[in-house]
């Protein structure tokens, strides 16, 4: 896995909070995040339902919901600062043309009452200002780069005559057809067969390559985030509790929160014994959360994680985790016997490599 | 479990179902036999659309069967039967569904939820009783007697999920259908549902027949697993068996699509792709062959010898 310190910022999120209002409560969904995305990198955003990861994304490309604000920070993208944004003509420059996304559901996210040609042609018009016949040929050329043969027939047939994995290469055409330089792929598999999803994993490997993407996954698998992520940013009640290269997340985890979803693999677990699962449910976002927000789930918990929040400690120059045990006086802790072997396998494949 | 002592609870036998009449005549499910045996969880996996569910759904007598039988206990459960039986078998035989957001009617109290189905075959003796087996039942899926009275929109998909574990249980099922039972869930709850399955199994001697595409899961959770591609079963295997020597193509194909939590094992790894054509099916028709003892793969005999050589290579 190459090195991605020496690359270029291409965005820069910073001490971002992102709040909802709700029946008259506030909740804060975003709580304090700073991330860097390199140039040319891919980034998987991990965590569970409410989270935060899609709320995140959404705040970069102009889509959070109408009661949801960023109450503090900001997100620097070349010259712009687009928490700054507030009318749908300053989103335009970005949305599509700068900063794409593909969505989770291909049944959804395509029109079916246009063919899918014209839809994709449609972007290439707004995007590349190709008109005519040059437009119809480079959506041709689209459509054989997302791997879909006999292009002319298909160009002029619709969503519902496409299976799953078929309707996602048109919905990532579409996105590739605005020329971004970013790519944000919101659990792009998820709704798809296994083997499917391998084809458009390659798939999207391809053409981070052809089209010199930076590409940003939001997923909860962590085989996916294996496949496909340089570095990983793990997620937990709007924070981000730990970021690394994906080898360092996978192999040296730090943080407790980690360490659990790694347990729950049932890769992990023995058969015909109890799967390791995290006890309790996440904290209720509408209340102020003191000190670590994964404490009162976490097995390993100090007196000062119910108390300060734990800043980033560093592991590497690439890898970070807020966990008060990384703290010079913290004690030792001792790993469950499967994640030290799960841990101590993949350091043995490092060092093959 | 040895295998001489094992007791078969359902036996599938030449099952086939059509959708459709004439030119649209569909064959969702085409000559599939299989054997579950008391005690054990047996897995079925393949892609949608491959039948999976449509197997479930006719155990479950939901779906007609055009042709074969479903033997439950011995006795077959299709077709003119006694009533006593039915009622019988409609108790003994429930289901667990895959999303528990749209599987509760959003409209009914959980106590009316989970005894649905006990007012249906009147399976109680006054309302005292019943209450008795609602607290029960909602004691042994983890959750609190008191949440009885609340809706299913006030839980969280993982609760959600229990409740619909709840309502099967109450019927003092032998045999639980669970599709796709954790795929809507997330990861930590996905752990907490599993763990609770395979308690729940262990307590009451029940038999689990797991509907899943998610091989990593199913690895971890049956005992043995039939993989189903297009309607017919292609390979049928003790779990560890089939994940240590898959013989057909697509389940090889199956088995190496599913992504594996190691970076470096990931990116190395060569992907199978399954082509169906392969197969010289017209000239030479496969049949269903026992290649190893539990260990049965759909093949003709020109392929049969072929696995069999992989198979001593592999071993």
């Amino acid at each position: 896995m190459e090195e991605i310190q020496t690359k270029s910022r291409i965005l820069s999120i910073q001490n971002l909070v992102i709040q909802f209002k709700l029946r008259g409560q506030v909740l804060t969904a975003i709580r304090n995040i700073s991330l860097d995305l390199y140039k040319g990198e891919s980034l998987a955003i991990v965590g569970e339902s409410g989270s935060g990861k899609s709320v995140l994304v959404k705040s970069i490309i102009g889509l959070l919901e109408k009661n949801g604000s960023v109450a503090q920070g900001s997100i620097l993208y070349k010259e712009d600062d687009l928490t700054k944004f507030s009318t749908e003509k300053d989103w335009l420059k970005i949305r599509g043309k700068e900063i794409a996304m593909v969505t989770q559901d291909p049944m959804t996210s395509l029109n079916p009452l246009k063919t899918i040609g014209k839809q994709i042609e449609e972007c290439v018009i707004l995007h590349q200002k190709l008109q005519g016949k040059e437009a119809y040929q480079r959506t041709l050329q689209l459509l054989k780069d997302v791997g879909i043969h006999d292009v002319e027939k298909r160009y002029k047939q619709y969503p519902h005559e496409f299976s799953g994995g078929m309707r996602q290469r048109i919905v990532i055409a579409i996105a590739i057809a605005c020329n971004p330089k970013i790519l944000i792929c919101d659990e792009p598999t998820t709704a798809l067969d296994v083997t499917i999803q391998a084809q458009i994993l390659q798939l999207l490997k391809n053409l981070q390559q052809k089209y010199g993407l930076t590409t940003i996954y939001i997923t909860h698998d962590l085989g996916v985030v294996a496949k496909v992520a340089d570095r990983i940013a793990v997620m937990y009640a709007g924070d981000i509790i730990e970021v690394g290269q994906t080898h360092e997340v996978f192999f040296n985890g730090k943080h407790p929160y980690t360490w659990a979803l790694l347990s729950s693999l049932p890769q992990l677990g023995a058969k015909g014994e109890e799967l390791y699962s995290i006890k309790g449910t996440p904290p209720n976002l509408f209340k102020e959360i003191k000190g670590d927000a994964f404490a009162p789930r976490n097995p390993y918990a100090l007196k000062i994680d119910f108390e300060e929040r734990p800043p980033f400690f560093k592991v590497s120059e690439t890898h970070y985790a807020k966990t008060w045990l990384l703290h010079p006086n913290a004690p030792k802790v001792e790993l469950p016997q499967n994640l030290q072997a799960f841990f101590e396998e993949g350091r043995r494949f490092a060092h093959e490599h | 479990m040895p295998m001489n002592t094992k007791e078969v609870l359902l036996d599938v036998k030449n099952l086939e179902v059509a959708f459709g009449k004439g030119k649209n005549k569909f064959q969702a499910i085409d000559q599939v036999s299989f054997q579950i045996y008391k005690g054990e969880t047996f897995g079925l996996v393949g892609e949608s659309g491959s039948g999976k569910t449509t197997i479930g759904r006719s155990i479950m007598r939901i779906n007609e069967v055009t042709g074969g039988e479903i033997l439950f206990h011995g006795k077959p459960i299709n077709g003119k039967i006694s009533k006593e039986w039915d009622r019988e078998i409609t108790q003994k035989i429930q289901m667990i569904f895959q999303d528990p957001m749209a599987s509760l009617n959003e409209r009914a109290k959980v106590d009316y939820i989970i005894s649905e189905g006990l007012m249906n075959t009147k399976h109680y003796k006054d309302e005292a009783e019943r209450q008795k087996k609602v607290h029960d039942a909602l004691l042994e899926v983890g959750l609190l007697p008191e949440f009885a009275s609340r809706f299913p929109h006030e839980f969280s998909g993982g609760q959600r999920q229990r409740i619909g574990i709840a309502r099967a249980l109450i019927m003092e099922p032998e045999f639980i259908i669970a599709d796709e039972p954790i795929s809507a869930l997330d990861v930590s709850i996905r752990a907490q549902v599993l763990n609770l399955l395979s308690n729940l199994q262990k307590q009451k001697g029940l038999t689990y027949l797991f509907i899943a595409h998610d091989l990593s899961i199913v690895r971890f959770i049956t005992d043995r697993t039939a993989v189903i591609y297009k309607g017919k079963i292609v390979e049928l295997a003790e779990t560890e068996k089939l994940f240590a020597n898959p013989i057909h193509p697509y389940t090889r194909a199956l088995i190496s699509a599913v992504p594996e939590p190691n970076p470096y094992k990931e990116r190395e790894k060569v992907m199978e792709v399954y082509d169906p054509s392969q197969h010289n099916y017209e000239s030479n028709p496969p049949s269903f062959m026992e290649i190893e003892e539990g260990h049965f793969v759909l093949a003709n005999d020109e392929e049969m010898e072929r696995y069999r050589t992989t198979l001593e290579i592999e071993v």
